[in-house]
């Protein structure tokens, strides 16, 4: 395996030429039971991660349920048949294992990172709350983590400063009903509702091994680590044929402006448009928009705003990219007595600049340079959030392509200068957007007014 | 009636293809244990004196090189608190021939980092690079930290940036309470307890920068550490080329007083009207860096604080659902450093929230199962390896080799010593050091929703104070 890592870092670095391969190899199968299985063998340390995807995030929650999909993804640490209260994480931090989950409008995931030595381990508990979760269901345990995740909408949203628009975002983008017009994190009415009943129906649904990719990535032996998975993941039983979520059109069709009061200093101006679906054509331009417009001190607004002129604070701009559209977003932070209406021109001008004018091929070539770096970073470590386990299930979800890391690397170095342009006139148009002011309280003077 | 046959036929055919299920009765025993082995640790020294730690790790061709400053904002004079940031700050804001800009430029293009970095005690140039381009962004990186302009334009406008910085700590209640802690651990006079603020920020003059940076960016006061695919052989003539321009002298002599020990139990509370949480911080002094009961208190603040399992994350968060998370650390400095308690808690069970703090802190000084024992040792030493994974976190671990001057053995025997602490050594850590008579308590949150709580505890003397008693007044902009 460390030949095959060496491989793909030589080409990548030792050549000029954009025709190299950049490849993390993989073997995958599919159980009976219908759970897809992705295998990557890294031996840089003597760990592994056993990473589990769930297809299915809060675009799939009810009416009334907002918030359902998080909340059940904390209930899945809370033990299964075979696994009492508590000792999912005790096994797993007496054998120096760590582990996590996360929950997003697509999907829900779920990782170990441990020590070479307890792969079966992770694989038990995985294979055990997949297949025998409902056996251990109670009231009390649905109680428990509604109150945690209670605390963790007010620790990530209500008491963070500028958190509370994050909050509002979702229902100003998309049409009522749309899977993205809820927060994940859900109301605290909704969270207050979820039953038993709802936790029964939801896995019963929706965490079946047919809609699940468990992904392994680390030191292991690929014939050993494909025998201990089929022991463990065989008697899962196989469900119901998943329900797939689709998108409702049309989606933002209009400009709407709005003013929220937060307990904050400095006003802040939050531009959101709707984009291209991940891996869909417009999305990659988008990504590198967001870099011309807030990369680094020489991309267009930080230096007009912050550098230049000095009316604002700091400014950054990304797209979260998900399955049926994505969000891009541009967030200036004023200096005191600046209005966001002077902001918003300045933004508007320099947006309209690139409409009418290609960006240079340097600018272009210094983004694209920073993109590569960033994906040979991302293959440097297996675990965690951002390792490759995840990634690979990742692209597997996505595009249905477990290495597609190349073939995404391709989709940014197929853009030019020309493309960049073509992209902002089409997507960053002021009559479908939302421009959010985020003024402190008592200062609506201070927002952004339509020139 | 069909479909369903059909799906327990299909079921059934499953359980032909595989000899039987699992055994779910207990959990399955773990295998041996890969032992952690890191690279040999390589030494020399380039022709004006700086010394280089070198760790060769071939499999990707990557480069890790952080150039250390052991002067870090802790060594701040009074009344300039902040420098130390500031100049390293603006050490990337324009360099040898190249302005802020131009300077961002050629390292993006390059596809490289170069960061620049302060933390208490120490401070940081580093890259990341791959081996190829590696001479051209040492290049960079060298310009950076041995030739900054300070340009005064580029001074006004980081001061600029720092003092609405200022203004943003208001906001944050985890800031505010961070501050709080040390404000009233620390006294005034000791660098501890003392913060970048308006008067400090407008005070730096080019001056002041230029001679701070002539004085700590020595070969003495400076270590190179190198960490990925190269040898002793193809780094040193690179380093050479670029590092041995670094002016000589010996390590400049820092004064790190002993802080002293909390007395009583002094409450101190922030208000912050409106607030959906309060954010709690409790504490006290713990040893230093180089105390032999260092192993025992890692795996003691694993069952205390330290991991999820923790009774600390256990008691709030899993049985109280008072909090999203509660934990612990200890800071080991070179001189006795604090012990931290800490969560955010809904405010309306802040008083119960805070009492389980103390519950926890008496039954650790209790006798500690074995199991826990065992659980907390495991999860600490059997974890430790995924700490060196990547070029970075190697670096980061030399460094850390570094200051604390440590020996070259320390990583592959810390596993060992960890397993090797008693259950005994363990209690008597937890009675030497959790002493919840003498802790200092901070809550930053909404003083008329949690006073009567914290009240009813009777836990010692409540002050009540403001934001700006903390932070101290707003700077004017």
């Amino acid at each position: 395996m460390r030949a095959i890592r060496m491989t793909f870092f030589f080409l990548l670095f030792a050549t000029a030429s954009f025709s190299q391969e950049l490849k993390v190899a993989y073997e995958q199968f599919t159980l009976p039971n219908g759970l897809n299985v992705i295998l990557h063998q890294d031996a840089t340390v003597p760990r592994i991660s056993v990473n589990v995807w769930y297809h299915v995030g809060s675009g799939s929650e009810k009416t009334g349920r907002t918030g359902f999909a998080h909340l059940f993804e904390h209930i899945l640490f809370e033990g299964s048949q075979n696994v009492p209260e508590g000792k999912f994480d005790e096994w797993l931090e007496a054998a120096g294992a760590s582990n996590n989950g996360s929950t997003t409008e697509d999907r829900t995931n779920y990782y170990e990172d441990l020590p070479s030595n307890a792969l079966d381990l992770a694989l038990f508990l995985e294979s055990d709350r997949m297949g025998f979760l409902k056996q251990s269901l109670t009231s009390k345990t649905v109680d428990g983590q509604r109150d945690v995740v209670k605390n963790e909408r007010r620790q990530s949203y209500e008491n963070r400063p500028y958190g509370k628009a994050g909050l509002e975002l979702p229902a100003l983008l998309y049409p009522k009903g749309h899977p993205y017009s809820w927060p994940v994190i859900g109301s605290m009415e909704d969270l207050t509702a979820a039953s038993l009943q709802d936790v029964v129906d939801f896995f019963t649904q929706y965490y079946s091994p047919a809609n699940a990719s468990l992904c392994i990535a680390g030191d292991i032996d690929l014939a050993e680590a494909r025998k201990s998975v089929e022991k463990w993941f065989s008697d899962v039983p196989a469900s119901l044929p998943k329900e797939v979520v689709t998108a409702h059109t049309p989606l933002l069709t209009t400009e709407k402006r709005v003013v929220m009061e937060d307990k904050v200093q400095l006003p802040r101006l939050q531009l959101v448009w709707l984009t291209p679906p991940c891996f869909q054509p417009g999305n990659a331009e988008m990504d590198l928009l967001a870099s011309l417009l807030a990369g680094g001190k020489n991309s267009r607004l930080y230096k007009k705003l912050v550098y230049d002129l000095q009316i604002a604070q700091n400014v950054s701009s990304y797209q979260g990219s998900s399955k049926l559209s994505s969000e891009f977003y541009i967030t200036v932070t004023a200096r005191p007595n600046v209005t966001l209406t002077q902001l918003e021109k300045v933004v508007e001008e320099e947006i309209q600049k690139i409409k009418l004018e290609a960006p240079s091929n340097r600018e272009v070539e210094r983004i694209k340079n920073q993109f590569e770096s960033g994906f040979i970073a991302q293959v440097e470590s297996a675990g965690g959030f951002s390792g490759k386990a995840n990634q690979l299930n990742y692209y597997y979800y996505y595009t249905g392509n477990p290495d597609y890391f190349n073939e995404d690397l391709q989709r940014y170095k197929a853009i030019g200068a020309t493309d960049l342009s073509a992209a902002a006139r089409k997507y960053l148009g002021t009559d479908a957007r939302v421009v959010m002011s985020i003024v402190p309280e008592g200062k609506k003077e201070l927002a952004a007014i339509k020139n | 009636m069909k479909k369903i046959s059909t799906f327990f036929l299909f079921l059934l055919t499953l359980q032909i293809g595989y000899t039987q299920a699992p055994n779910r009765s207990t959990p399955p025993p773990l295998g041996k244990v890969k032992p952690l082995q890191l690279p040999v640790l390589q030494r020399f020294t380039l022709s004006n004196g700086l010394s280089v730690l070198l760790m060769e790790k071939h499999n990707v061709p990557l480069v890790q090189v952080n150039l250390l400053i052991q002067t870090g904002s802790f060594d701040d004079p009074i009344g300039k608190e902040g420098i130390t940031s500031f100049a390293m700050d603006l050490l990337d804001e324009g360099a040898g021939t190249y302005d802020a800009l131009q300077l961002a430029d050629e390292i993006e293009f390059l596809g490289a980092e170069i960061r620049t970095m302060s933390r208490s005690f120490y401070s940081e140039v580093n890259c990341a690079a791959p081996v190829s381009k590696l001479d051209a962004v040492l290049a960079l990186m060298s310009t950076i930290a041995l030739k900054p302009n300070f340009s005064t334009a580029e001074i006004e406008r980081i001061q600029k940036l720092r003092l609405n910085g200022l203004l943003q700590n208001y906001d944050d209640p985890n800031t505010i309470a961070t501050r709080a802690f040390n404000k009233y651990m620390f006294t005034e006079a000791s660098p501890y307890g003392r913060f970048a603020n308006e008067n400090s920020i407008r005070s730096y003059s080019r001056e002041e920068l230029v001679a701070f940076h002539k004085s700590h960016f020595t070969t003495g006061n400076s270590k190179l550490i190198v960490v990925g695919d190269v040898t002793q052989g193809s780094i040193q003539p690179i380093l050479e080329k670029y590092f041995a321009a670094l002016g000589s002298s010996a390590l400049i002599k820092k004064t790190r007083p002993t802080p002293s020990q909390v007395k009583g139990r002094p409450i101190y509370v922030v208000d912050k009207p409106g607030a959906a949480q309060s954010v709690i911080r409790i504490g006290r002094l713990g040893p230093e860096r180089s105390n032999v009961d260092y192993y025992a208190l890692n795996a003691l603040n694993t069952i205390l604080g330290g991991s999820f399992t923790s009774r600390l994350n256990n008691n709030l968060r899993e049985q109280h659902g008072y909090a999203y998370g509660a934990g612990s650390s200890f800071s080991f400095w070179n001189v006795p450093s604090p012990f931290i308690a800490s969560s955010s808690v809904q405010t309306d069970v802040t008083g119960p929230a805070l009492g389980e703090f103390f519950n926890e802190f008496k039954k650790i000084r209790m006798p500690i199962p074995s199991e826990e024992v065992n659980r907390g040792k495991s999860y600490n030493a059997l974890g430790y390896a995924g700490d060196f994974e990547t070029n970075a976190n190697l670096a980061d671990a030399l460094g850390d080799l570094f200051l604390n001057q440590l020996p070259d053995n320390y990583f592959n025997s810390y596993i060992e010593k960890v397993l090797a602490v008693s259950k005994k050594e363990l209690e008597s850590s937890a009675k030497k050091y959790i002493l919840p008579d003498n802790m200092l308590v901070v809550i930053v949150g909404d003083r008329s929703k949690i006073e009567a709580g914290i009240k009813k505890l009777n836990l010692g003397t409540i002050n009540f104070v403001l934001v700006e008693d903390v932070l101290g007044k707003k700077p004017k902009l």
